[in-house]
């Protein structure tokens, strides 16, 4: 028996195509995001600082600026990159049921994906809506 | 080599100490902290997005949701938040120092642990002392 030292597996060495080069591809996406994060969270600080339990006037005066606008926009993408990953990776360590991990992986992205559509679309209305 | 069936490995292995083992040390429950704050903050998503359409949705039901976003619990709640976004963001920071390598000596690891903790708390308060000063919610 020739003993290959090798870190791909049989059926990856039969397909002769070896790593699918994606290892590192959350890793770097989640401090990419991080970067982004600890840009725009200071402005949602203040956001939440000028706004918290103000009246809608003056909310929708501030969400209309098209500064605003724009960086709540890319944080609500960036946040919802982040926090996808994050999750996975929770799901991952504790889950070990495959239908079950399978199912939640799926609610993952779609929650992720649902609450980014519902805040762009409401910061969209705010700037363009009547 | 000889077939082991994973009956018998799992038989065979000692169990690493866990949680209920170890000792709390402030790194380890910083740690901890941060996939907790990251949890809360995955679900806290959900209040901004709904603020955001509550917002656009018009003045009756921005009324209904801001009524709720300032009741006792629900003041409570995103001062949570916000202390939760304060605490993942520090942390996050303390993560950046320690991916560079770092920072890894074990009196540089308490002091920034340490730290996350206590400025995220000093943060927190302040953010929220500044809203309840400029909203009138009391006076000084």
């Amino acid at each position: 028996m020739v003993l290959v030292m090798t870190m791909i597996t049989p059926l990856k060495r039969v397909r002769g195509l070896g790593s699918a080069k994606e290892g590192a591809d959350h890793f770097l996406k989640q401090r990419l995001t991080a970067v982004a994060n600890l840009i725009l969270t200071p402005f949602l600080i203040w956001l939440i600082a000028t706004l918290a339990g103000a009246d809608l006037a003056s909310v929708k005066a501030t969400l209309s600026h098209p500064l605003v606008a724009t960086a709540l926009i890319v944080l609500v993408l960036s946040v919802a990159i982040h926090m996808r990953i994050g999750m996975q990776v929770i799901i991952e360590d504790y889950v070990h049921s495959e239908g079950v991990k399978m199912f939640l992986l799926l609610a993952n992205t779609l929650f992720a994906f649902g609450v980014a559509a519902i805040a762009i679309f409401a910061v969209l209305k705010l700037s363009f809506g009547t | 080599m000889a077939e082991v069936s994973s009956e018998q490995r799992s038989q065979q292995r000692p169990l690493s100490p866990h949680l209920q083992i170890y000792r709390p040390q402030i790194n380890m429950v910083m740690s901890i902290l941060h996939r907790l704050t990251g949890v809360g903050l995955y679900f806290g998503s959900l209040l901004l997005a709904w603020w955001l359409f509550a917002a656009a949705a018009g003045p009756d039901y921005f009324a209904f949701v801001n009524g709720l976003f300032t009741t006792w619990l629900g003041l409570i709640v995103l001062v949570g938040c916000t202390w939760a976004l304060i605490h993942h963001m520090l942390g996050g920071i303390r993560h950046f120092i320690w991916d560079s390598g770092a920072g890894l000596d074990i009196p540089t690891v308490d002091l920034l642990s340490w730290g996350t903790i206590i400025l995220s708390v000093i943060l927190t308060a302040g953010l929220w002392f500044y809203v309840a000063l400029e909203r009138g919610w009391f006076s000084l």
